[in-house]
């Protein structure tokens, strides 16, 4: 990346058609970038992404495009458009992408809505909405276009516990519903083990587990078994990088 | 010694850079202009945000400055005796210089760190991103409705400046210090000429395209942080009131 620091080496992720697949790891593992290879928002310098059979890095901007139109994405925060109200934040791409009558751009939106339970917050402004509403209405926007692939970055983080099991049971829904194929990224371990097919551990730069939730909680690497009970130390040390303890205390450098 | 140089010679480069850059992104934003034309209402929606936003500020400061010139022209022309000419040197003055010069700089105070922040909070909070994967090209659909608005609001806001302007000076100098009002406006007329009006019109509209260019360009590559927005809307308003300087004496030169 721009800092010249290599995110992902030899890795290597197949994402079943269909299927809700996890891919988790520790923080700063380039989960986000994983993403964001997917999109086609970033290239590699290396390797291929291929999308239901197009190499992305191969693809030139109006084709990337006309692959989004068939992605949803959950940002982690959201990301509604501030300057618009709930209607028109899941309106927006069915206004960008078609020319449908007024008539049935109310009618789907009104449908997607309601399919996350927000059909009565249609007028209000993402300003006024919690954190696991405005989540919510994201994912109506994600999915008034009726996309192949719905991605999901980190969808989890800062919920409360109740609005955690609206969201996690409306992914699992949703891609049982529609036949989509769902790629959540996350480090909720406990959370996504509930509803994953299939799972991704990432660390260091490669996967360093895959399977299913009950694979994974008897996998042997010390490093799985430190990310899925939630240690704090381990094989991801709890220390920062440092000089010796007593040295440092008897007077070494601060820095090491 | 050779450290300054190197230093200078590296400050140069880095502003090259940057030229090139906004050059790169000028000549974007012009490639889609055409396209951009035939939505009319975002462009409306922005005239409405940067101008009459600022109207009030615009009409205040041009009520003082032209009450201002009223005050400084009468006393500097009593002393000659020619009060007479108080509407000529402040209409000249208003439209070739204070007008367009005065309003680019509250412009970039007022309606430029406005536009930096929304747009560096869009970038921040991933609206920039949102829309890009939702096949959406945001210069298309957010930087240039905004950065038109700017072009098309500078101007009106020039002319409404001179006029508020002149009515100030027009207070000062006829209805306080008793300047015979037939000769304050009759020679107001006969002198100023259409070149007068045409310099003070260019100059805004070169202004607001150097403006609203500086605002956009700075809010969308703005550092997706706090401390980055807070930055853009900084140097949004250095750049402006630099770069409307020395634009102005380059114009007033051409145009003499």
């Amino acid at each position: 990346m721009d800092s010249g620091k290599i995110v992902f080496s030899g890795l290597d992720i197949e994402i079943g058609r269909g299927a809700v697949t996890a891919i988790m790891g520790p923080s700063g593992t380039g989960k986000t970038t994983l993403l964001k290879l997917i999109t086609g928002q970033v290239g590699a310098d290396r390797g291929q992404v291929v999308v239901d059979g197009h190499d992305v890095a191969r693809l030139n901007r109006k084709q990337i495009f006309a692959l989004r139109r068939r992605m949803g994405m959950l940002f982690q925060n959201g990301a509604l458009l501030t300057d618009l109200d709930v209607f028109e934040n899941v309106a927006f791409p069915l206004r960008e992408h078609t020319r449908l009558p007024e008539r049935l751009i109310r009618t789907i939106v009104l449908t997607k809505l309601h399919a996350v339970g927000l059909r009565g917050a249609a007028s209000l402004y993402p300003q006024q909405l919690s954190g696991g509403m405005g989540r919510r209405v994201a994912l109506a926007r994600a999915i008034v276009m009726d996309p192949e692939i719905l991605i999901y970055d980190e969808p989890f983080a800062g919920l409360d516990p109740i609005s955690m099991g609206v969201v996690l049971r409306l992914i699992r829904s949703l891609n049982d519903a529609l036949g989509i194929t769902s790629i959540v990224v996350t480090h909720d371990v406990r959370e996504i083990s509930q509803i994953a097919d299939m799972s991704f551990i990432i660390a260091e730069g490669k996967v360093v587990a895959s399977g299913t939730t009950a694979e994974l909680r008897d996998h042997p690497s010390p490093i799985v078994h430190q990310f899925v009970d939630g240690l704090a130390d381990g094989p991801v040390p709890f220390h920062y990088p440092a000089a010796e303890y007593h040295e440092q205390l008897l007077g070494g450098k601060v820095f090491a | 010694m050779n450290a300054i140089l190197r230093d200078f010679v590296q400050s140069f480069l880095t502003f090259l850079e940057r030229v090139g850059l906004l050059v790169r992104f000028a000549l974007r934003l012009f490639a889609i202009l055409p396209s951009a034309l035939l939505r009319v209402r975002p462009i409306i929606e922005q005239v409405y945000n940067t101008g009459a936003m600022s109207l009030v500020i615009i009409m205040t400061c041009g009520l003082f400055v032209g009450m201002v010139l009223g005050l400084q022209g009468y006393d500097l022309l009593t002393r000659f005796g020619s009060e007479e000419y108080l509407g000529t040197a402040t209409a000249v003055s208003l439209l070739r210089e204070l007008g367009p010069v005065v309003t680019a700089l509250l412009f970039a105070g007022r309606a430029g760190t406005a536009l930096a922040a929304e747009l560096g909070l869009m970038r921040a909070t991933d609206q920039i991103a949102a829309m890009e994967i939702m096949a959406v090209d945001p210069m298309r659909r957010v930087v240039l409705p905004r950065f038109l608005g700017g072009v098309i609001a500078m101007p009106l806001l020039v002319s409404i400046f001179i006029v508020v302007g002149l009515f100030g000076a027009q207070l000062v100098g006829v209805e306080l210090f008793g300047v015979d009002s037939g000769s304050f406006w009759s020679q107001m007329r006969s002198s100023v000429e259409l070149g007068d009006i045409r310099e003070g019109l260019v100059k805004g509209v070169v202004f607001g395209v150097a403006c609203s260019l500086i605002a956009v360009y700075e809010g969308y590559n703005a550092m997706p942080t706090a401390e980055g927005v807070g930055r853009a809307t900084t140097r949004t308003v250095v750049i402006s009131a630099v770069v409307t300087l020395i634009l102005d004496y380059i114009l007033s030169a051409l145009m003499l």
